[in-house]
């Protein structure tokens, strides 16, 4: 038995480690077996905390863009800013818009950029433009799986696009 | 099991070592993150909140097609040891299971369908979690079966979406397209030749993470890595996955190349070294979980490059799931002290091995046959 706790669950019998490398940063945790054995072959791979951890602790100090971010609060969560940092995670999707010069910052510096460019969702009851966006990237994806030569692709492509045209 | 009624065969399918490649790729993952709008993310969200989520999505999965004979298990009602099932399963996270002494929220459940390899998580950081898990290396096909369960949650429940942000999640990090794509790697000859660490450098540079366990000393437990795409953002859908399906086949070529190294350089060592494995699976009476993986590395290596003929790949998938802490309670039908779960795993491994016949060189593997096994 050695000395070293888990970091997982606190027993004292640490012997594996679970290393990862997430945006070229390594961080490892020690494990007992028993968390080991779960963690080893758990669902999700852990969201990247390296970059934001950094970047949460460097927001709020620029006075160009954090007028006062110690007073703002998201109206519909009541998430504070310094909740932000401290959890990096956001309360609700109202947050995106109380936060949203902070987020452009951080997603850029995250993703390397700030534009969706997949998925256009189709809410259950679209508007025109709602209806017009999404029926725009399926023609995108049809020109695609044209020039790729994905000939079943194209034909469900088609289908869905006529199914969305207006009659 | 008495609270985990027939949970559909699609949530151990994936065992079933099918795909390109299973004998190194075992398993590709392709979740999507979706929020609900009006209503706080996972971690802020109220009792309330979280019972909506979970009616909308209830209403909503008795519709989908995709999700027909499925079952909808709701974490707070079942025993501890059962939600730990689904957890070695990889059918939730321990996200969804909540604080180890408080235990679930309310409204945490999965969806597992009878229909199609997907499975939905509500109310864990995000209300919806969906998720295809297949055997092998299947990214592209993943995709498509959980961009198909999407659209037919998409149509009935209101996701939270930002024409500039995409699809909006609780942690920036999954926010846009919310797809994260997952390969489970087996890499044993990268590791023996020490080439594993640049081949990982190397994916850390074109976007990709991986993570491994080591036990230590820094030796690696069991060789086995996963290996997911870092961004959410700024790309399509499609870009993701086919990027992550090049750079995985690319990891497997310098894969099989190790191997031949070690079968030209020193095949003697390699092969000792297999067959000592094999044999200790086979005879030991107590087996740690690490040495339990270190062993089964060893055994999985032997069987790919055809040196232990006889054993299926399907039989060590199915090892590596039942040897799990949760499944040896379940089949003892008590709790376990460690050194009792060492003793019940190394029984478990024995009994299996000498059900699949002796290994010999010269016999041929039969079919691969599915998964038969159900609790
Ligand atoms: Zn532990
Ligand atoms: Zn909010």
């Amino acid at each position: 038995m050695s000395d070293i706790v888990c970091d997982n669950c606190g027993s004292t019998e640490a012997v594996v480690h679970l290393t990862q490398i997430v945006n070229n940063q390594m961080s490892t945790h020690r494990l007992c077996e028993k968390c080991a054995a779960e963690k080893g072959l758990e669902s999700t791979p852990e969201p990247a905390n390296f970059p934001l951890t950094d970047f949460l602790a460097q927001m709020g100090k620029d006075p160009a863009v954090d007028a006062d971010p110690a007073s703002t609060q998201c109206p519909f969560c009541g998430l504070t800013f310094r909740d932000f940092r401290e959890t990096g995670r956001l309360g609700c999707p109202q947050c995106y818009e109380t936060y949203a010069p902070h987020l452009q910052r951080l997603l850029r510096r995250v993703h390397g950029g700030t534009q969706h460019v997949g998925k256009v969702y189709l809410p259950p009851d679209p508007s025109a433009s709602e209806l017009e966006r999404r029926l725009d990237a399926l023609r995108r994806k049809l020109n695609r799986a044209v020039e790729s030569e994905d000939f079943e692709r194209a034909a469900e492509l088609r289908d869905e696009i006529r199914s969305l045209e207006p009659a | 099991m008495n609270d985990l009624p027939a949970i559909p065969d699609h949530g151990l399918s994936w065992l079933e070592a099918s795909g390109d490649h299973a004998d190194i790729v075992l398993s590709t993952r392709v979740r999507l993150a979706r929020n609900l709008q009006g209503h706080a993310f996972g971690p802020r969200a109220r009792v309330n909140d979280r019972e909506s989520v979970l009616r909308k999505f209830r209403e909503c999965a008795a519709k989908a097609e995709f999700l027909q004979g499925g079952t909808l298990l709701e974490m707070p009602s079942l025993t501890p040891r059962s939600r730990k099932i689904l957890l070695e399963r990889r059918l939730v996270t321990r996200d969804l299971l909540g604080d180890p002494q408080s235990g679930p929220v309310r409204g945490a459940a999965v969806h597992v369908s009878g229909s199609a390899p997907v499975s939905v998580m509500v109310n864990e950081e995000d209300h919806i979690r969906a998720q295809s898990l297949l055997s092998g290396l299947r990214i592209e096909q993943a995709w498509r079966l959980v961009d198909r369960l999407d659209e037919e949650l998409g149509r009935e429940l209101p996701f939270a979406y930002h024409h500039e942000f995409g699809f909006l999640t609780s942690c920036p990090t999954n926010v846009g397209s919310g797809l994260r794509a997952s390969v489970f790697m087996h890499l044993p000859g990268l590791v023996l030749t020490k080439e594993i660490a640049k081949v990982l450098q190397g994916l850390g540079q074109v976007g990709l993470t991986f993570r491994g366990l080591y036990g230590e000393g820094s030796e690696v437990v069991g060789n086995f890595f996963q290996v997911s795409n870092q961004t959410t953002l700024g790309k399509t859908e499609e870009d993701l996955v086919d990027h992550l399906d090049k750079m995985v086949r690319q990891v497997i070529q310098y894969e099989m190349h190790a191997r031949q190294v070690l079968l030209r350089d020193a095949q003697g060592v390699t092969e000792d070294k297999i067959w000592r494995a094999y044999g200790l699976l086979r005879y030991a009476r107590t087996l740690s979980f690490e040495e339990f993986m270190n062993l089964l590395s060893g055994v999985r290596l032997g069987l790919s490059l055809k040196l232990l003929p006889g054993l299926r790949v399907y039989t060590l998938n199915k090892m590596m799931i039942f040897t799990q802490p949760a499944h040896l309670e379940e089949a003892a039908g008590r709790d376990l002290s460690s050194a009792e779960s060492d003793a019940h795993r190394a029984a478990y491994v024995r009994r299996v091995l000498a059900a699949e016949g002796e290994v010999s060189r010269g016999d041929r593997p039969s079919d691969e046959g599915p998964p038969s096994d159900r609790f």
